[in-house]
């Protein structure tokens, strides 16, 4: 091979390494689109501002489930532990602060995820995935035994919240909550896609696509498994702080196995291992369940349930690969 | 000198069945050893207990001298001690490329950064390349592991131990499961490795043994029965009873 044509592969091959983690115009979408909801549905900021906390969330998700290959089903833990975290410092310590306690939020998720994390993620598969479901459930009876200081499911209503920055105070109609969250949200999903595109992050999809080969080469596989795990359990923790001061209420359901199963069909819905999955999967999820339950408030799960059964027959890539399936379709139909 | 592999007394048993009989062996520097025996002779589980994928019962398993009988796998490989695997462990959803760059970056411990991106630095690419260069893989560099024929396959296998820059190599079978049209150039990769890698191969082809190695253990039922120079292992009454007899002398089948 002469060293022109040489010069030509390496080049290539820096470009598509680096490529993937340019942004590309599309990406910008899901932005846009999220501001233009302010605009047009001001009535619904409080339905948006959900929404996007869930997206954080099945974000965080994304990253130990998508990346990683770690499969849980008690990830409502961590949601939960960020919830509480600023419920209890409002209600109890009068610490009303909201920017402060979205840190405070992250850093007790994240040390609950390091130490759990840390004993867990010897094991994989089903033995993971009945050990992080007991992990929420002990957290909840935790708060269910301490009911004096949790609030039990009563939980701790009519928290309030210092205005943003001193200055933004809540509306009735969550006007500021939802450009705040959003806000939060913009600034988490970049420091995921630096995470994602990193070489930390193909080491994590090395774990995900063979472990063993991952020891062979001298990757340090649980080192790496309970650092993104700490971190995507900050991340939900992060969700469930804003969770706790949108709503203004929390209770100990938010640990319960539906939340966790449900942010985990949200990303499979929407694709796994793909950043953007997480958007799509939680914005169709939740506004399909609006819609069923408003059509018919008795039987509004059938409607999901009918979605799900649809997605694992038609789209086992989520929504997200049905697009990229039919991307890559139409792109080969106009070259042939 | 300290040797580069040292075994010392290694047994390990699955129940009440023995398979890694109180094995001594000894890699110099620079080594080509050849390690046969008849299927289920314990190869790969020494091979396994050497990389540390196994625990042994009692022995050790010395690298440049340190003990490194405790240490994990991860640790091992991190301390120079390679490996290829039988059966290919490959990221197969990943591009050839990203292969070698794993490797590199996880050597180089390059994978703690979580900030910068991925194809970032330059010279983990060009090392990559250089590897591929010489396994003639470039072509292949940004094809997915998954879409190439099994024997490219084994290819990249290579590519990735020798991206470690081990000081001792173990193969298993590097050309397992290739057609023989194909087995050349793995044979040739592996004639042409660094002369200061100290190199084990387990191999059923005696052809490729004879060719390649300077010396022959042979192990049986676990055990060592004897090791020696090709010429002697050749000779060696009690091998060509156990071993050699039991196919035709030359071209056995591959496992």
């Amino acid at each position: 091979m002469d060293t022109t044509s040489r010069e030509r592969a390496r080049e290539r091959a820096a470009e598509y390494l680096l490529r993937r983690h340019r942004f590309r115009p599309a990406e910008a979408l899901p932005w846009l689109i999220a501001i233009a909801v302010y605009f047009i549905f001001p009535d619904r900021m409080t339905f948006g501002s959900q929404v996007l906390i869930m997206v954080m969330f099945a974000l965080s998700l994304d990253l130990i489930l998508g990346y990683a290959g770690i499969v849980t089903l008690g990830h409502a833990a961590f949601f939960g532990i960020g919830a509480y975290t600023v419920g209890l410092a409002a209600a109890r310590l009068h610490w009303n602060e909201p920017i402060s306690g979205l840190f405070a939020a992250a850093i007790m998720a994240g040390l609950v995820g390091f130490i759990t994390g840390w004993f867990l993620l010897r094991y994989r598969g089903l033995t993971l995935l009945m050990l992080t479901l007991a992990t929420a459930i002990m957290l909840q009876e935790t708060g269910n035994l301490r009911s004096d200081i949790s609030g039990g499911y009563d939980g701790l209503p009519g928290l309030t919240f210092d205005p943003l920055l001193g200055k933004f105070d809540y509306d009735l109609y969550g006007h500021t909550y939802y450009l705040y969250v959003l806000a939060v949200l913009a600034v988490v999903f970049y420091f995921v896609r630096r995470i994602v595109y990193s070489p930390f992050g193909q080491a994590l999809t090395g774990i995900r696509e063979n472990v063993r080969r991952m020891h062979a080469i001298g990757s340090p596989v649980h080192r790496r498994l309970v650092t993104v795990y700490t971190i995507a359990a900050a991340i939900a923790g992060v969700a469930g702080a804003l969770f706790t001061q949108t709503n203004a209420y929390v209770t100990l359901t938010v640990f319960d196995f539906d939340n966790s199963a449900k942010v985990m069909v949200m990303l499979i819905l929407g694709g796994t291992g793909r950043l953007y999955g997480a958007f799509l999967g939680a914005v169709v999820y939740m506004v399909l369940e609006d819609y069923f339950s408003k059509l018919s408030p008795t039987f509004w799960q059938f409607g999901i349930g009918l979605m799900l059964v649809l997605a694992v027959l038609f789209a086992r890539r989520g929504v997200l690969g049905l697009f990229e399936s039919a991307g890559q379709y139409f792109s080969e139909r106009k070259k042939s | 000198m300290t040797a580069a592999l040292q075994v010392e007394g290694l047994n390990r048993a699955f129940g009440a069945l023995p398979v890694t009989r109180d094995v001594n062996l000894t890699l110099e520097r620079g080594a080509r050893r050849a390690l046969i025996g008849p299927n289920g002779a314990g190869k790969t589980t020494l091979v396994n207990l050497i990389t540390g994928a196994l625990k042994p019962n009692s022995g050790r398993v010395l690298l440049n001298g340190e003990d490194i009988t405790t240490l994990s796998q991860a640790a091992r490989a991190r301390r120079g001690l390679a490996r290829t695997f039988q059966i290919n462990q490959l990221f197969r959803g990943l591009t050839v490329l990203e292969n070698l760059c794993m490797t590199i970056g996880e050597r180089d411990g390059n994978c703690n950064n979580m900030w910068r991106s991925a194809g970032a630095k330059r010279s983990v690419i060009d090392e990559a390349i250089d590897h591929l260069e010489s396994l003639q893989l470039v072509d292949d560099a940004l094809k997915l592991v998954r879409e190439l024929p099994y024997g490219r396959q084994r290819l990249v296998e290579i590519a990735i131990a020798l991206a470690q820059k081990p000081r001792v190599l173990l193969l298993d079978e590097p050309a397992a499961g290739v057609p023989s049209s194909e087995s050349h150039l793995i044979l040739d990769v592996v004639a042409a490795l660094d002369p200061d890698i100290a190199v084990l191969i387990i191999e059923h082809d005696m052809d490729v043994v004879f060719r390649f190695a300077r010396e022959i253990t042979v192990l049986v039922q676990g055990a060592v029965l004897t090791h020696g120079t090709p010429a002697e292992i050749m000779n060696n009454a009690q091998v060509r009873d156990v071993y050699l007899g039991q196919d035709s002398h030359r071209g056995g089948q591959h496992g």
